[in-house]
């Protein structure tokens, strides 16, 4: 199944999908030194979304956010893309920063934790594929 | 969104990766927010300083794009940092910690950026005109610059407006749209505002109550500069407040004299305020009083001063201010009394990003509406939340 969706950063990837349903947020939430979840009584906590597709509705929380997006990157600990129902400035920031591909207005729950998915963002567009 | 020539050049890398990539997010954050075109502005203010809310990642993303050549394109002052960068070994914080705050600085330096640390840059040499668009984080200066001031800017992170300082330029949207200013609630106050604990007290209450929106005041009687800092950093705070207007006293309200009339009012009464003391006062003796949020003024300076003369405090009292404003209390003799009576006047830091729960203390007392509702998550502190007069009776 293919979805399409608006850019955040451009970018091909391709990996096993992990939802949260909530919004993430990431100072504080999600260790930027392994990339697992430590926001107590999140849906994903105390999991890795390492090397994974990470799928949420938006972001949320501290402003200082996008640093930790990037720190993931610089760990060698991020996701290889991020998919949207709506991304708000914080995650929009992070993924520029440290360049990893992001798109939103995707419909989110058609994606489930374990699906393959495919993604390839141009500059305005960007495509999800569940495989 | 229109770019213009050498925008769209920016973009493509004319200007090499740092330009690019920095430009890549004003522009995607522009489109998110369906601005128009890009906008020149006239200075910036970078939050995001501190070793504490920063960390590792954003120390590594700093130094990382100053190594590579990143430069302000326009006048950037920087928020406050973790720490006196003078004095930080007399007051108790740890080598480690000033190491990692060094590095900081030390990376802003390289960009061009002035090391005014200080969330309040309109006091210290950053002073924007009426209208004019500027690209600011930190939400009290933003609350500041577009209320009392009237000039324009968003409530912009630390990395998007480090950005629009490398790129020169802002994505024009919300607050820099003359529409998207006007009051979208009256608030009647019908309390007696005494001092600055007061007004943010109320600054607190409204910013939980209105969130986002943008409230035009009715009944605030002759508040001077200090006050209305102190309200807006409250409001900014505990909500999202960007900007307010206030009835009489703030430039853009008579604008919007003909537009309030349909709007609905909240009332906001004694009780309201003496609640939110309530609520706001978590905790009984202070291990130390830490006054200067925002930054203190040479006026709140020497209100201290006065009150200290001839006392001798039996606990910490540190008076957070810019190393400017420091410096001027230090030539005209303010700092020694405040010295003389056992406390300091710590320039380039304040109670909340700077790590004062690693030192020890655990109930911090407070006149701020801003720090009294940061100090319980940020530094897991209880708060003493009182005027300056109360507080320092409490220490001596």
């Amino acid at each position: 199944m293919k979805m399409t969706g608006r850019a955040i950063n451009p970018g091909k990837a391709e990996g096993e999908a992990i939802v949260s349903t909530e919004p993430v947020g990431f100072y504080g939430n999600i260790d930027p030194k392994t990339g697992i979840v430590i926001e107590k009584g999140h849906p994903l906590e105390g999991q890795c979304i390492k090397g994974k597709v990470f799928v949420f509705p938006n972001g949320k929380g501290s402003t200082v956010g996008p640093y930790v997006i990037y720190g993931l990157k610089a760990n060698g600990v991020a996701p290889v893309a991020i998919i949207n129902k709506e991304t708000e400035t914080i995650v929009a920031t992070g993924v520029i920063l440290a360049d990893i591909p992001c798109l939103d207005g995707i419909d989110i729950s058609k994606i489930k934790t374990g699906d393959r998915v495919a993604v390839d963002i141009g500059d305005t567009e960007g495509a999800v594929e569940i495989k | 969104m229109y770019l213009t020539k050498e925008e769209e050049g920016m973009l493509n890398g004319e200007q090499g990766d740092v330009v690019q990539r920095n430009m890549r997010l004003i522009v995607r954050l522009g489109d998110i927010y369906k601005a128009d075109r890009m906008i020149p502005i006239g200075s910036v203010q970078v939050a995001g300083v501190s070793y504490k809310s920063i960390g590792d990642p954003g120390t590594e993303y700093l130094e990382d794009i100053a190594i590579k050549g990143a430069k302000v394109r326009v006048p950037t002052f920087l928020n406050p940092t973790g720490m006196d960068m003078l004095d930080w070994k007399k007051l108790g914080f740890s080598e480690k910690f000033a190491k990692n705050q060094i590095r900081i600085m030390d990376a802003f330096g390289k960009m061009g950026v002035v090391l005014s640390a200080t969330c309040t840059p309109y006091l210290v040499g950053n002073l924007p005109r009426f209208r004019e668009h500027i690209a600011w984080s930190e939400s009290s200066a933003v609350c500041f610059a577009n209320s009392v001031i009237g000039a324009m800017t968003n409530r912009e992170g630390g990395p998007s407006a480090l950005a629009a300082a490398i790129c020169g330029r802002t994505p024009n949207y919300d607050l820099h749209l003359d529409e998207k200013r006007v009051p979208q609630l009256v608030v009647q106050v019908d309390a007696e505002l005494k001092h600055n604990a007061d007004y943010g007290a109320l600054g607190y209450f409204l910013g939980k109550a209105v969130k986002n929106k943008i409230p035009y005041f009715r009944g605030i009687k002759e508040p001077d500069t200090d006050n209305l800092k102190a309200l807006g950093a409250a409001m900014a705070a505990s909500g999202a407040v960007g900007l307010y207007h206030i009835e009489g006293c703030t430039p853009e309200a008579a604008l919007f004299a003909d537009k309030i009339k349909d709007l609905e009012t909240v009332h906001v009464s004694e009780k309201d305020l003496a609640d939110t003391y309530a609520k706001l006062n978590t905790g009984k003796d202070p291990d130390i009083v830490i006054l200067g949020c925002p930054h203190s003024s040479l006026k709140e300076i020497a209100t201290v001063a006065k009150e200290l003369e001839g006392k001798k405090l039996k606990k910490p009292l540190w008076v957070c201010t810019s190393r400017i404003m420091k410096d001027a209390a230090d030539r005209i003799g303010l700092s020694a009394t405040i010295e003389k009576a056992g406390g300091h006047v710590v320039a380039d830091t304040c109670m909340v990003v700077a790590p004062i729960e690693e030192m020890g203390y655990k109930t911090t007392g407070v006149n701020s509406g801003k720090a009294a509702n940061y100090l319980p998550g940020f530094c897991k502190q209880s708060v003493v939340f009182q005027d300056v007069k109360e507080l320092i009776r409490r220490l001596s």
